[in-house]
């Protein structure tokens, strides 16, 4: 069997396949979400197991108006990808904007109630099971939300300067994919430590 | 119905004619490669690498081992080599060398021409293989550089609180950390893309219903590995989060929890084990039938199994538990979980049965390693089934009898599919067959010296030898065991020697193959070996699951059957 | 019912090599019996299966082996692409055979986990520790250390020992495989488990959890002693020691040296300053047939050598090098060897 046999293409035939832009990120998103998962059983398995205070009923506030601004960013950066598709290119770069912003918001909330546990309250990594789960779990979502953002950022540049056309709007939308699995997991972050875990 | 009729594909034969390049450019080549070919290739050379150093490793703890009270090595020493060869083995020879195998097969047999993120493709295996760097650093590095060097003295399973800073001070223990997460995210890097290249770059006509069982089987592999290697992943940071930064997670004085990181470790490590034997299952698929001239028996039951160990094999981790004290309701889940397992793994072994029933089998070293592991493969999940039974695991678990189980899946199972592997594609991979005759001594030195080793290191474990000693008492009466035991490590030593010097022999001296050695079916023989960057002049379309054979028996096609 | 079946078969027909001291196919107790009798079953089981399976698959070999010299032998075989009802069976087979060894395993899980406890119930405290055994009785207030001494327990009137055990660093294991299976010693956790010798003698085990440098040399020894026995040895432990005869000057000398050391930091003896629990309690030291986790003879000259450089017997552990002079290794070796 020297020669070397190829089956000709069938012309007829419409073959089509996912992207894999979005194949790759539902990967991507499966795997953060199991290691999500491991902290989130780790944060309910120490809940109450902690040898001394403070006692998250002690020192956590609900932190309202950031959740608020990080789930309405999900909405924003939707619109972004909307608009795209719909050829608003200045309308794109605003809606992306204003998820940056957003998600600044949320950032900066969870920095100033960092200090404020860490130098009023006295609670670090250290103190207790409590502060150990609380900053690795809070501070694992932070830090998807800071690469989130940085990407963001990078995706604002490219669309004032109007860059974002044909197959780089598919690279758009994978992002939103990612941002939309970080509010997922805030969700799930907020439910667990601030209510489940109060 | 699209006709289809042969044709010679247009090559490109710049190659050919292209200058001899220089060493540098070679290297410079290999390193910047984004070709998945290449990219494979490397993956199995760093594994065979890391083989030989582990499997070095492994002969002088079966030295210190031979004969009680032995003092060739001290038990911190000891110690070092079994979380040294444990570790490697796993994360650096079994994990590259299946990935790199599906990195070279998976484009080739789909009919694409790399993979779906080249780029992220390379990142993945540099990443990895500085992993293993990093672990072995540690032998000169791991008490800082002023210090003699210590490697990792832990166990590959690294129980807390063992790891904690105030039982394993220096740095060995970072460095195992360290190398492990690095291999995961190489490893996760890979699965993404083995994912994506399966789903999104099939050429035309290849449903998913008509794809090869091997990239099958590397699929659900994969998806595994995105819930497998991450709660690792999730452990090792809490566990450098512990050692760096004074957490709590696994720090039992602040009431943290030992048991904790048992169960993320084999949330892990169980299914890791079929993470790594797929692949074996991926290599039998195509070579089974190829060499009993039949087509694979009840393809869909096969994929139905392989999706059904995926997600059972989900649900088993904590019989790696058993005696950890989780009470009789956890013990009898597990039981059952365990136990139900072995059902998809049956209906593999017997499709194997019906494949080769009927056929008209050819002996040759691929084959014969395969049938190798049929027998030892359904041995292994047989004492799998008794270390299932949770009392029988009260007596066994922690014993040698557990080592010679879990040998016996991977060297007798992984290894020898493996070895069928490199005897079936390397004509493929370099362009000229291994030497049959060669092959024949390796499989039967091999063969001989790991029944040796293996059946009997059951033994000791039930009469009652805990694993991870350094040594052990005179009296117990394992001595003749452990004897023999070592002494089938150096006849498997002999073969592996037998099959190095094959790989090189053959490399420059070995019959040329042509595309097509074994009148093979899947995409792969069809183009040149080996294939050009490019893999396929024209990208191939396909009618049915063995597109070669369709093409070969046009009388008798498989399309007419599905 | 099957299970005791199987038992009564497979002792007759056991060869002698899987008999050993600390073999698991020479039980001693209710636990290891019963763990013996359903090891039998599934061995049984697995030994078909793998007959079966194995023979079909050799059949096959020879049977279907390429003949070159067949009529057909350039043709290729009938190809055969599956068949539902062959797939069905042998899905359903070993779903039914899992079901009934599921069914047998939990029946020994729970007689085995859920087992009642009766009044005359022996409690023993195990503390696991790098790399040695801590036994404390708190019925009798005796705490002592690497040797367990447990009452013979009789079939009619049951005395078995109920072990609570816990860590004090790493993790360990507890596995005396003639008694029961292992069950492991957690830090931060409570684990129970029982034994019932019904003969008496010594049963040999090992720390069977991977817990440091000297894990290979943390040896279990389990003393099942006649009620008799017992009874003297526990009223043994309760006595505070000899006190050192004040006309053996080289005993007296002995005690003024330890307890001038380091060593009253780790070890304790009753009636004196040391009251450390980092190491063994050495109270009765004298009365223990080994000592090191029950790696090294109690013999003078093995005691001299280890307080001299443990690492000479147990390389890794924890005790240092005590670095005394030779006549203050004789007199301390003469006052130990005086603990009865």
């Amino acid at each position: 069997m020297s020669q070397i046999a190829v089956i000709p293409h069938n012309a007829n035939e419409v073959w089509k396949l996912p992207s894999r832009g979005v194949v790759g990120m539902a990967c991507l998103i499966l795997a953060e979400a199991t290691i999500f998962l491991i902290f989130v059983v780790a944060y309910v398995y120490y809940i109450g197991k902690s040898l001394n205070g403070p006692t998250p009923r002690d020192v956590l506030t609900l932190p309202i108006f950031a959740t608020v601004c990080l789930l309405s960013s999900s909405l924003t950066v939707h619109l972004a990808v909307a608009t795209l598709h719909a050829g608003k290119r200045a309308m794109c770069s605003f809606w992306l904007a204003a998820t940056i912003l957003l998600g600044g918001i949320f950032l900066g909330n969870t920095a100033f109630e960092w200090h404020h546990l860490i130098y009023h309250d006295g609670l670090s990594i250290r103190t207790n099971l409590f502060g150990t789960t609380f900053y690795s779990l809070v501070g694992l979502h932070a830090t998807h939300v800071i690469v989130g953002l940085l990407m963001l950022s990078l995706a604002l540049l490219f669309s004032l300067r109007g860059d974002i056309t044909g197959k780089r709007s598919e690279r758009l939308e994978v992002l939103s994919l990612y941002w939309h699995f970080v509010d997922g997991v805030w969700v799930v972050v907020f439910l667990v430590v601030y209510v489940l875990g109060r | 119905m699209a006709t289809q009729t042969p044709v010679t594909a247009i090559l490109d034969e710049t190659t050919m004619i292209a200058p001899r390049s220089t060493a540098l450019q070679v290297l410079h080549d290999w390193l910047t490669t984004v070709d998945h070919k290449k990219i494979g290739l490397m993956y199995i050379g760093y594994a065979l690498l890391f083989i030989v150093i582990a499997g070095f490793e492994a002969l002088l703890m079966r030295v210190q081992l031979a004969i009680p009270n032995n003092t060739f090595v001290s038990p911190q020493v000891f110690n070092r080599l079994f979380t040294m060869h444990g570790t490697t083995m796993i994360f650096f020879v079994a994990m590259p060398v299946l990935l790199g195998f599906g990195n070279y097969l998976i484009p080739l047999m789909i009919g694409a021409r790399d993979m779906a993120f080249p780029r992220l493709n390379a990142f993945s295996f540099w990443v990895s293989a500085f992993g293993g760097l990093l672990l072995y650093f540690s032998y000169f590095g791991g008490s800082g550089l002023y210090g003699a060097g210590s490697a990792p003295d832990v166990g590959w399973w690294a129980y807390a609180p063992l790891t904690a800073k105030a039982f394993s001070p220096g740095h060995s223990t970072d460095y195992w950390t360290l190398a492990i997460l690095l291999s995961g995210v190489g490893s996760i890097g890979t699965a993404l893309n083995i994912v994506a290249t399966a789903i999104c770059m099939r050429c035309p006509g290849m449903k998913l219903s008509r794809m090869p069982l091997l990239v099958w089987v590397y699929l659900v592999m994969s998806l595994m590995i995105f819930v497998t290697i991450s709660p690792l992943t999730a452990a090792q940071i809490m566990l450098m989060l512990d050692r760096y930064m004074g957490s709590h997670f696994f720090d039992t004085q602040a009431g943290g929890s030992a048991v904790l990181w048992m169960h993320f470790f084999w949330i892990f490590g169980h299914p890791e084990v079929y993470v790594l034997i797929m692949p074996a299952f991926a290599f039998a698929n195509e070579i089974i039938p190829v060499f009993s001239r039949k087509a694979i028996f009840g393809y869909p039951a096969m994929v139905a199994a392989t999706v059904g160990i995926g997600f059972v094999s989900l649900s088993v981790w904590a019989h790696h538990m058993f005696t950890v004290g989780m009470g009789p309701g956890a013990n009898t889940f597990f039981v059952l979980s365990s136990m139900a397992v072995g059902v998809p793994t049956g209906i593999k072994i017997f499709n194997w049965l019906a494949t080769i029933w009927g056929g008209k089998i050819h002996f040759t070293t691929s084959m014969m390693f395969a049938i190798g592991f049929l027998f030892q493969f359904l041995l292994a999940g047989l004492t799998g089934i008794m270390l299932a039974v949770a009392p029988f695991d009260w007596q066994l678990g922690n014993s040698y009898f557990v080592v010679a189980h879990f040998h016996y899946v991977i060297v007798g199972g992984i290894l020898f599919m493996l070895f069928s592997a490199f005897y079936y594609w390397y004509p493929k991979m370099t362009g000229r067959m291994l030497s049959e005759k060669l092959g024949k001594w390796h499989f039967w030195l091999f063969l001989i010296g790991f029944h040796v080793t293996f059946d009997l290191m059951h033994i000791p474990g039930i009469l009652g030898m805990p694993r991870r000693v350094y040594t052990y008492e005179a009296d117990r009466g394992w001595m003749m065991w452990n004897l023999l035991v070592s002494s089938g490590a150096v006849v498997q030593t002999i073969g592996v020697l037998v099959f190095v010097y094959n790989l090189i022999w053959s490399y420059f001296k070995g019959p040329v193959a042509g595309a097509d050695p074994w009148d093979a079916w899947t995409l792969e023989w069809s183009t040149a070996s080996p294939p050009p960057s490019y893999n396929f002049a024209v990208i191939p379309s396909v009618e049915s699951r063995r597109p070669l054979w369709d093409l070969k028996h046009p009388e008798d096609s498989d399309s007419h059957y599905e | 019912m099957a299970i005791e079946i199987w038992q009564n078969l497979a002792v007759l027909e056991l060869p002698d090599v899987i008999h050993g001291p600390t073999s698991i196919f020479s039980p001693d107790g209710t636990p290891a019996h019963s763990v013996f009798g359903l090891s039998m079953l599934v061995l049984g089981i697995t030994l078909s299966i793998f007959l079966i399976v194995g023979g079909l698959l050799l059949y096959a070999l020879i049977r279907y082996r390429h003949r070159p010299t067949d009529i057909n032998a350039a043709h290729e075989p009938a190809q055969i692409y599956g068949s539902n009802q062959i797939e069905l069976s042998w899905t359903v087979v070993p779903i039914l055979i899992v079901v009934m060894l599921f069914l047998a395993t939990a029946r020994v899980i729970y007689t085995t986990e859920h087992a009642p406890k009766p009044a005359e119930a022996l409690d023993v405290t195990v503390i696991g520790h790098q790399f040695w055994w801590e036994y404390r009785y708190p019925k009798y207030g005796i705490v002592t250390a690497n040797e367990l001494h447990i009452p013979v327990s009789d079939r009619k009137h049951p005395t078995p020992t109920y072990l609570t055990m816990s860590s004090a660093d790493t993790n360990h294991s507890f596995w005396v495989p003639r008694l029961a299976g292992k069950m492991d010693v957690i830090p931060n956790k409570i684990n129970t488990m029982w034994i019932d010798p019904s003969v008496p003698g010594l049963y040999l085990g090992q720390c069977a959890q991977f817990c440091g440098a000297q894990h290979a040399k943390m040896l279990l020894r389990v003393y099942a002693d006649s009620p008799a026995e017992f009874d003297a040895w526990i009223a043994h432990q309760k006595q505070p020691p000899v006190q050192p005869s004040l006309q053996d000057a080289s005993v007296a000398e002995g005690q003024a040296v330890f307890l001038h050391n380091a060593c009253i930091s780790c070890h304790t003896i009753a009636g004196t300053v040391a009251t450390g629990r980092f190491g063994p309690n050495l109270t009765h030291l004298a009365s223990r047939d080994t000592f090191a986790s029950g790696s090294v003879p109690n013999r003078p000259e093995n005691i001299r050598a280890f307080v001299s450089d443990p690492a000479h017997f147990k390389p890794g552990a924890l005790m240092p090098a005590m670095h005394l002079n030779d006549h203050d290794l004789d007199v301390v070796t003469a006052y130990l060897t005086t603990l009865k």
